[in-house]
C-alpha cells in the first residue's frame, strides 16, 4: 500500500514524514521522527502515558492517526525545556520525587500543562482531574500532584 | 497491517465508502484505533468526513441537536448544556473526553457508553441519512446499522428534573461498575408524573428501568415512594461480567446506587 504523507510543527519545528496508513501518531513520532517523549503503554487509551498536546488540547497518540495531523501543532514533553533549561513542571516533578520509574512522568507532564495553560492557579481537586486519565504504578501520584502545585506556585511568582 | 483511511467533506460521500466490507467509520478513534492497535485484522480501511454539520451545537426552542463529532469536551463546557455536563465530564478523562465523539458513545460496548445512558434517558432521536430513529431502538440495531450517525436531538432537561450517577472503584474516574441517568418530572404536590430511567453496564448496552419508571409514578421521592422502585429496578437486566465488577454484584448494588439517585 502506498504510504501517506504526515506533516505538522512537533515542538517548534517543522517535520514531515511519509507513513504507512493507519500508522498512530505515536508510532509516527517515535519511530519515524524519534520523538521517545511520548509512551506507548495500553495501547487502549487507559494509560495516558502517549499523551501529547494537539492545537492545544490533550490527546491520546496511540488514539490518533498520524495522518489526521496534518497542518497541527504538536507539543511533547521533549520540547519543553529551552536551551537546556527544565520547564517549571519537570523541575517540580525532580524536586518533587514525582518521577520513580518514569513511564507515566511524559504524559502526566503534558496533562499538567494543558491544566497549567489554562487555569494557571488550581486547585488540588483541579490537579486530580486533570490528571485522572493518567495511570501511574510506582509514586501513588501524591508526590505528583504536589510537583504540578508547586510549579503552579512557581509560575504565579514569576507572573507576579 | 496497513489501514487506508478516506477523508470526505459530506456526509453523504462517507455514507457510499462505508459500504466496502471491511470498513468502518473513524470518529474520534477511542473505539476503532483501539480496535486495530488490539489486532482486530476485520478493519481494513477507515472512513471519516469533515463535514462542519457533525461538529455542530445547536441550541433552540428548548432543544439541542449535538453533531455526531461533537466531543465530550465540548459538550461539558457548553454554557447551555450545563444540566447534562456531568455526564459527558463522566466520560473517560480529559483527554479521552477531549477525543471520544457523541456519536462514538452510541456504539460504546459496556463498560463504556455511559453518555449514550444520558441520551436513552432524555429520549433522544438519532439522525443518520437513512432517516432518524428513537434511541432506544437505534441502540437494539446498532449492530446492523451501516449509516453514520450525523447527530442526536433531544428536548433539554431543567437541571433539577435530570439527575445521573456513575459508579466507579476508582477515584475520580474509572471504569463504570454501572451508571444511571433518570429523568423525572414531578407535579405541583411532589408526586412523579412521568420517569424515565435508563441504566448503563446492566446489558451490553444502555438499557431501561421501564419496571422501576412505572413503579415510580404518583409517588414521592422518599425512602417509601421510591421502595418498589427499587424491588423493581433489576427487572429485564442482564449484567455484564468484566474485570471491573461481576453481573452478580452489579445486580446487587444496582437498588442502592438507584436509591442514593432518587433520594439526592
Amino acid at each position: 500500500m502506498a504510504k501517506v504523507p504526515v506533516q505538522f510543527t512537533l515542538n517548534g519545528r517543522e517535520k514531515a514524514e511519509f507513513v504507512e496508513g493507519g500508522t498512530t501518531l505515536l508510532h509516527a513520532l517515535r519511530d519515524k521522527i524519534g520523538d521517545t517523549s511520548p509512551k506507548g503503554g495500553c495501547h487502549q487509551g487507559t494509560c495516558g502515558a502517549c499523551s501529547v498536546i494537539i492545537d492545544g488540547e490533550l490527546k491520546l497518540s496511540c488514539l490518533t492517526l498520524a495522518e489526521t495531523c496534518n497542518g497541527a501543532t504538536i507539543t511533547t514533553t521533549s520540547g519543553l525545556a529551552e536551551a537546556g533549561v527544565l520547564h517549571p513542571l519537570q523541575r517540580a516533578f525532580l524536586d518533587a520525587f514525582a518521577t520513580q520509574c518514569g513511564f507515566c512522568t511524559p504524559g502526566m507532564i503534558m496533562a499538567a500543562k494543558v491544566l497549567l495553560d489554562h487555569t494557571p492557579n488550581p486547585s488540588r481537586d483541579d490537579v486530580v482531574e486533570a490528571l485522572s486519565g493518567n495511570i501511574c504504578r510506582c509514586t501513588g501520584y501524591e508526590p505528583i500532584i504536589q510537583a504540578v502545585l508547586t510549579a503552579a506556585r512557581a509560575n504565579s511568582q514569576n507572573a507576579a | 497491517m496497513a489501514l487506508a483511511l478516506q477523508t470526505f467533506p459530506t456526509v453523504r460521500d462517507a455514507n457510499a465508502a462505508l459500504k466496502a466490507s471491511g470498513t468502518r467509520y473513524l470518529g474520534g478513534g477511542t473505539l476503532v484505533v483501539r480496535a486495530t492497535n488490539e489486532g482486530d485484522v476485520s478493519v481494513t480501511s477507515l472512513v471519516r468526513s469533515t463535514d462542519p454539520s457533525l461538529s455542530a451545537i445547536e441550541i433552540a426552542g428548548g432543544k439541542a441537536r449535538i453533531g455526531a463529532s461533537v466531543t465530550m469536551a465540548a459538550i461539558a463546557r457548553h454554557p447551555q448544556l450545563g444540566a447534562i455536563a456531568k455526564a459527558a465530564r463522566a466520560v473517560g478523562g480529559p483527554a479521552i473526553r477531549n477525543m471520544a465523539t457523541v456519536g462514538g458513545n452510541l456504539f460504546a460496548p459496556a463498560p463504556y457508553g455511559d453518555f449514550a445512558v444520558t441520551l436513552l434517558a432524555l429520549d433522544a432521536t438519532v439522525s443518520t441519512d437513512d432517516g432518524e430513529l428513537p434511541i432506544g431502538d437505534f441502540l437494539a440495531k446498532r449492530d446492523d446499522n451501516h449509516a453514520i450517525v450525523n447527530s442526536v436531538s433531544f428536548a433539554l432537561p431543567k437541571a433539577e428534573s435530570f439527575r445521573f450517577l456513575k459508579v466507579s472503584r476508582v477515584k475520580p474516574k474509572g471504569v463504570s461498575v454501572l451508571s444511571i441517568a433518570a429523568a423525572l418530572e414531578q407535579a405541583g404536590d411532589g408526586a412523579i408524573s412521568s420517569a424515565r430511567i435508563a441504566l448503563g453496564c446492566m446489558a451490553d448496552r444502555p438499557m431501561r428501568a421501564r419496571a422501576a419508571e412505572k413503579a415510580l409514578i404518583g409517588k414521592r421521592l422518599d425512602r417509601d415512594g421510591i421502595a418498589a422502585a427499587l424491588a423493581s429496578a433489576g427487572e429485564g437486566t442482564s449484567p455484564i461480567t468484566d474485570p471491573i465488577a461481576s453481573a452478580w454484584y452489579r445486580a446487587e448494588v444496582l437498588p442502592v446506587h438507584l436509591g442514593r439517585l432518587l433520594l439526592t
